[in-house]
């Protein structure tokens, strides 16, 4: 009999399509998994509104389910959004190994020219880093690059 | 139509998203640098997202069936709902900066006020766009100073653009009859509430930027009765191109 656990852990396996080391739940971006109306419904937040790997995402679920045998529904919601603090502790460590800072706690963003966050580099761990832009490959990361060790690396920036 | 007023109002959002995505999309490989082409081309889809999601919801409204898709490649220019700012062409980095900015800072007090609706998608819509909008309000005031407060050069152009796109400020508080019935709905804010926010914050930073508000103080408006600039038209026939060539293809 198929179980939210064997659900879940399925969908352990279900990768954000852009870091490939996290998984969806590890992203915080897997919010819910029922059975409602003979169905199972899985319900997913996105990390930005514009997030082009949404609909990849949606697809990986589904396809994931289907191996198995299971048709599903997948919903998308947009309240309570999405905020970095949903992103697990494992997640967490799996960025700084796949060599992407993980977010610090930030001051807040609606106050404008606050003081810059010190983001450690995740190759040698100075905290002399310097922003190079607050925009990065994706809509979630930023640009920076380590003072002592040269190292160019995304930051996965701070959402609150 | 399920509800009218309150579909005009969700359109009006959604096309100034739009509309303002798709010029900013237009400077993809041609930022002045790499890491702001990235930044323009990211914001852009930030605004496409979330024009998206207000589209999708207006559709809902107006109870046809219609999706973000329909509504975004099937109007026609005098369907569009954008404030005349938004369709505005870019113009150099600095008056791209310049619109952005004055954007944005109407854009956040606004879905403030949004996240409070007792319309529940409006406020989720809301909830999720803000805090995308104080990235882009953060990223887009520095800008304005750096330019403003920077080189002979880069205050000049950041003063023509000034002048050049104040005239066009005022439409964005636009309220119309029927947003009556919806502010006492408790549905939207009054646009006098976010047009003092909106003075505040555009205060603020132009004068840390030197900037001076242009003296003559015609406004133009419009684009929110359909009414839109020449620009308008060629900005959609780019948008539209592949759906009218071959409609209801797919990617
Ligand atoms: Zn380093």
């Amino acid at each position: 009999m198929v179980t939210k656990e064997s659900i879940l852990s399925w969908l352990d396996e279900v990768c954000d399509p852009e870091i490939p080391v996290l998984s969806l739940a590890d992203l915080g971006v897997l919010r819910g998994v029922e059975y409602l109306n003979d169905e199972w419904q899985i319900t997913i937040t996105p990390t930005y509104s514009g997030c082009p790997a949404m609909k990849t995402m949606e697809d990986d679920i589904l396809l994931k389910l289907k191996e198995h045998g299971v048709e599903a529904k997948v919903h998308l919601v947009l309240s309570p959004a999405w905020t970095t603090d949903w992103l697990s502790e494992s997640g967490r460590k799996k960025l700084k190994d796949f060599g992407i800072a993980p977010p610090e706690n930030e001051v807040d963003k609606s106050v404008l020219f606050a003081a810059q966050t010190v983001v450690p580099c995740p190759r040698c761990n100075s905290r002399e880093t310097k922003m190079v832009s607050q925009f990065g490959s994706t809509a979630c990361k930023a640009h920076y690059q380590c003072l002592i060790c040269s190292e160019p690396f995304d930051y996965f920036k701070c959402l609150k | 139509m399920k509800n009218e007023d309150l579909y005009n109002y969700v359109l009006r959002l959604g096309d100034d998203s739009l509309i303002l995505g798709q010029r900013l999309g237009e400077w993809c490989g041609h930022g002045p640098i790499l890491e702001e082409d990235i930044a323009m081309t990211n914001i852009s889809l930030d605004l496409i997202g979330q024009a998206m999601s207000l589209l999708d919801y207006a559709g809902v409204l107006d109870g046809q069936g219609k999706d973000h898709d329909a509504l975004a490649f099937l109007r026609f220019e005098n369907e569009y709902r954008n404030a005349l700012l938004l369709e505005q062409p870019n113009g150099d980095f600095a008056n791209t900066m310049m619109r952005q900015f004055l954007f944005d800072a109407f854009r956040k007090p606004l879905y403030e006020k949004l996240l409070e609706s007792t319309d529940m998608q409006i406020a989720a819509i809301a909830e999720k766009s803000l805090k995308e909008t104080r990235y882009h309000l953060k990223h887009t005031s520095e800008w304005v100073i750096r330019l403003g407060d920077g080189t002979d050069e880069s205050h000049q152009r950041a003063q023509t653009a000034l002048d050049l796109l104040w005239r066009y400020t005022d439409e964005l508080f636009f309220q119309t009859e029927e947003d009556t019935t919806l502010i006492s709905l408790g549905m939207v804010p009054s646009m006098s509430e976010i047009k003092a926010e909106w003075s505040k914050t555009v205060l603020s930073v132009l004068e840390e930027a030197t900037l001076v508000i242009p003296t003559n103080n015609w406004q133009f408006e419009g684009g929110r009765r359909g009414m839109h600039s020449e620009h308008l038209g060629f900005l959609l026939a780019d948008l539209q191109y592949m759906q009218r060539a071959y409609p209801n293809m797919k990617w």
